[in-house]
């Protein structure tokens, strides 16, 4: 009882984390067209900017110099690459990104190293917040669900709120109408993919010391958000706010789980045995597959269902 | 080569395609006979250069050179059969390492069988029961991944690539957990007597697979099937109105890719004796991803430049430098922004100045980009070097030197000449560039009059 509050926590917090990150993609995504493979790279960036920045002035600096940076950084891509990449087509875009994650990931090498770098969570918030059944709940992971609430509730206020913000919802399904009334609708794709990125890179200022900070956050990460965008569905936050809790709380249950497929089939599948690879896809414990889940997941649903959980359309 | 890329530009603008592979055909029809004697050509330099390698004194092959050679034509295969599905039917996979690793591992299996005698196949053979397997898995994974197309074809592949890459770590009995699994390659069982215990035998059957089946997917892209595929590609509603099922096309497709991409993974299999998760991880899905990308996706022989370029430059560079990433993902972006049909799509764009006889006229212009284009290139790399000595190097004990002489990068000057090199060179190259689009616009233009 007491693993499955802790987890169920856990599990909220890693999904809040995961739709920091996928809303920007999600948006970029639906609104452009453009499956970003950069834009975990631009966590795992704004994760070492944050590294910098608090061991120059201040953790409390760097949860805003990060992001500003960051959304730099997206906006810089967006006007000299993208938009170029953007006349010889979708592939071509999708290709340009996925130079950039391998420019990203080997040049974040190249400058910190291929160690992990010591950024750690700020004396002030490095307490218990509460103890429950024995087991400590860091006040840093109250922290960020604080941060990721209040980010929640800030998109969902620009997005129907602002002018610009209604621009970008009408974007998200209709961006050759948009593009027709008159809108700007590169101006707005650049606004669209800087905060995404500045979104990536708040992720980053608080998910790189939460985990771990290194070259190697990008990759692991990556997949699983598109797991989520793709799950959740494009032109909808509401499907990946629900895609990000699922993941999450998939990604962490998955954990404690020991049990395995042959315990639910019982007899059947001690005729098999252990020792072909049926016998051993049976006897795993679902703790020990949790990584292959998330994808296992997006296959499926992309197979019965591409538009995904709240799609406005296929992916 | 911005007059390339704006006619590539052009021309997919108009496609109006989701996936937007559509390039234009540029591929003009040469004379059959001067495409053979090409052909031969290469067909005799790949069966000559182990022997201009040899090494006469110690009467032995060069292992590097054998490797290397051995290496490209299962990329070569590899890159091909990726082309089936980005080239040939517009489908952008990134998963397509399954059918190379998951054949590899299966045809250390039958390796193992053979070698007990359970399994009666001779070596030469052996090929053809990896393409079996890379065949069956073709069949399945396409089966789920054929019903979508554009972008959700592309994230289906990733996650059954991801998929597979983590279950092979996984599952100890078929794919041996993390250490891989391994096979001996002398079974005892040739049809022609052969032992294969030298490396250069093995490298002669991976040519004549290679050849065969290059000939074969030459041979599916003029059959209706490959017609459809690219009609698919093209325009997937009118494809439909015609009476064709593009996502049977496409099924086919996918599965016939998958065969190949199998029997490159046997070739693998055979050649190191050894296959690890390595083989189906998404590194390799980006490498088949990035040779046929360079080599340029719409002429048959794209993925076989690209196949061999990459692989010439992988054993190369990969082994002095630690950047060899970073140069990947440069390639991908230069390319993507400035060649967006490859090497091919350049170098057949030449093809009517060729006929015209004017060729001479583009070689001052291209002499003139040379330099510039080289001081950009080498202060590029320099700078990527010095920073990767910097750190990683430094963290590995690794030093720079060139010349004999050490580098050292922790003072200003190596810096300052490499940015200096590499500034000249993009302002320059710049400037080459305008002159030679007017020379290459002149010529163009001028052509197109005369064939009125």
């Amino acid at each position: 009882m007491e693993m499955i509050f802790i987890s169920l926590l856990n599990g909220f917090v890693y999904g809040m984390l995961l739709f920091m990150l996928a809303s920007g993609l999600t948006l970029i995504f639906s609104m452009m067209g453009v499956l970003n493979f950069a834009h975990a790279s631009i966590y795992m960036l704004g994760a070492y900017f944050a590294f910098e920045t608090s061991q120059a002035i201040g953790f409390w600096a760097a949860l805003i110099v990060a992001p500003v940076l960051c959304a730099g950084v997206g906006a810089a891509i967006e006007i000299w690459g993208l938009r170029r990449a953007h006349h010889n087509g979708h592939i071509a875009e999708l290709l340009f990104t996925f130079g950039l994650f391998f420019i990203f990931e080997r040049g974040i090498q190249m400058t910190w190293g291929m160690l992990p770098v010591p950024y750690r969570v700020p004396e002030l918030l490095d307490f218990p917040l509460f103890s429950m059944y024995g087991i400590n709940f860091p006040a840093y992971r109250g922290f960020m669900l604080l941060i990721a609430g209040g980010m929640l509730l800030a998109i969902w206020l620009m997005l129907t709120r602002t002018r610009i913000g209604l621009i970008i919802q009408a974007a998200l399904t209709h961006p050759n109408m948009v593009s027709s009334l008159g809108h700007n609708v590169p101006r707005v794709f650049t606004i669209v993919f800087a905060g995404g990125c500045f979104l990536a890179g708040l992720a980053g200022v608080i998910g790189g010391n939460y985990q771990s900070t290194e070259p190697g956050m990008a990759a692991a990460l990556g997949p699983i958000v598109f797991v989520v965008v793709v799950f959740g569905g494009l032109g909808s936050l509401m499907g990946c706010f629900i895609a990000s809790l699922v993941v999450g709380m998939v990604q962490t249950f998955a954990v404690i789980v020991d049990f395995s497929i042959g315990d639910a089939l019982g007899g059947i599948a001690s005729v098999i045995g252990t020792h072909n690879l049926l016998g051993e896809i049976l006897a795993v414990p679902v703790s020990r597959i949790g990584p292959l889940l998330p994808f296992a997941m997006m296959v499926l649903i992309l197979v019965l269902r591409p538009r995904g959980l709240m799609g406005t359309r296929d992916t | 080569m911005s007059v390339t890329s704006t006619k590539a530009a052009e021309g997919t603008k108009t496609a109006g395609e989701a996936t937007g592979t559509k390039m234009p055909d540029i591929a003009a029809p040469r004379p059959a006979s001067r495409q053979y004697l090409l052909w031969i050509v290469v067909l005799v330099l790949a069966i000559g250069l182990p022997w201009v390698a040899y090494d006469y004194e110690k009467a032995r092959h060069s292992g590097f050179v054998l490797t290397m050679l051995s290496q490209m034509g299962m990329m070569i295969i590899f890159a091909l059969s990726y082309n089936m599905l980005m080239g040939q039917a517009g489908l952008l996979s990134f998963g397509h390492a399954v059918f190379f690793g998951l054949g590899g591992y299966s045809t250390i299996h039958f390796l193992n069988a053979a070698g007990d005698g359970t399994l009666p196949v001779p070596m030469e053979l052996i090929p053809v029961l990896s393409a079996a397997a890379g065949l069956g898995f073709g069949i399945v994974f396409g089966y789920m991944a054929t019903k979508q197309r554009a972008t959700a074809f592309a994230m289906i592949t990733m996650g059954i690539g991801e998929l597979i890459a983590t279950a092979a770590m996984m599952f100890m009995s078929f794919f041996g957990g993390e250490g891989g699994v391994t096979a001996n390659r002398m079974i005892d069982h040739s049809l022609f007597g052969l032992s294969y215990a030298s490396s250069v035998q093995v490298y002669y059957l991976i040519l004549v697979w290679t050849f065969l089946s290059g000939l074969a997917m030459l041979f599916l892209t003029r059959t209706p099937l490959g017609a459809m595929a690219n009609a698919t590609r093209d325009n997937f509603e009118r494809a439909q109105f015609m009476g064709y099922d593009p996502r049977r096309v496409r099924f086919l497709q996918f599965a016939l890719s998958g065969m190949f991409a199998g029997l490159a993974g046997g070739l693998y299999a055979i050649t190191y004796e050894i296959v690890t998760f390595d083989a189906t991880a998404g590194a390799l899905s980006a490498n088949a991803v990035l040779m046929v990308y360079i080599g340029g996706a719409n002429a048959f022989f794209g993925p076989i430049l690209g196949a061999a370029l990459i692989t010439l430059m992988q054993s190369g560079v990969s082994l002095m430098s630690n950047a060899w990433l970073v140069y990947v993902g440069v390639m991908f972006i230069a390319m993507v922004t400035f060649a967006p049909s490859g090497l091919a799509g350049m170098i057949l764009a030449h093809g009517p100045i060729l006929r015209a006889g004017r060729l001479g006229r583009l070689i001052v212009p291209y002499l003139r980009m040379l330099v510039p284009g080289l001081s950009l290139l080498i202060g590029f790399v320099f700078l990527v070097e010095l920073s990767s000595f910097h750190t990683i190097g430094a963290a590995q004990g690794k030093t720079l030197a060139l010349f004999g002489h050490t580098i050292n990068t922790h003072v200003p000057t190596p810096w300052a000449i490499a940015v200096a090199l590499f500034m000249v060179g993009v302002v320059w190259l710049r400037l080459e560039m305008r002159v030679f689009a007017r020379v290459w616009d002149e010529l163009t233009a001028d052509l197109r009059e005369r064939s009125l």
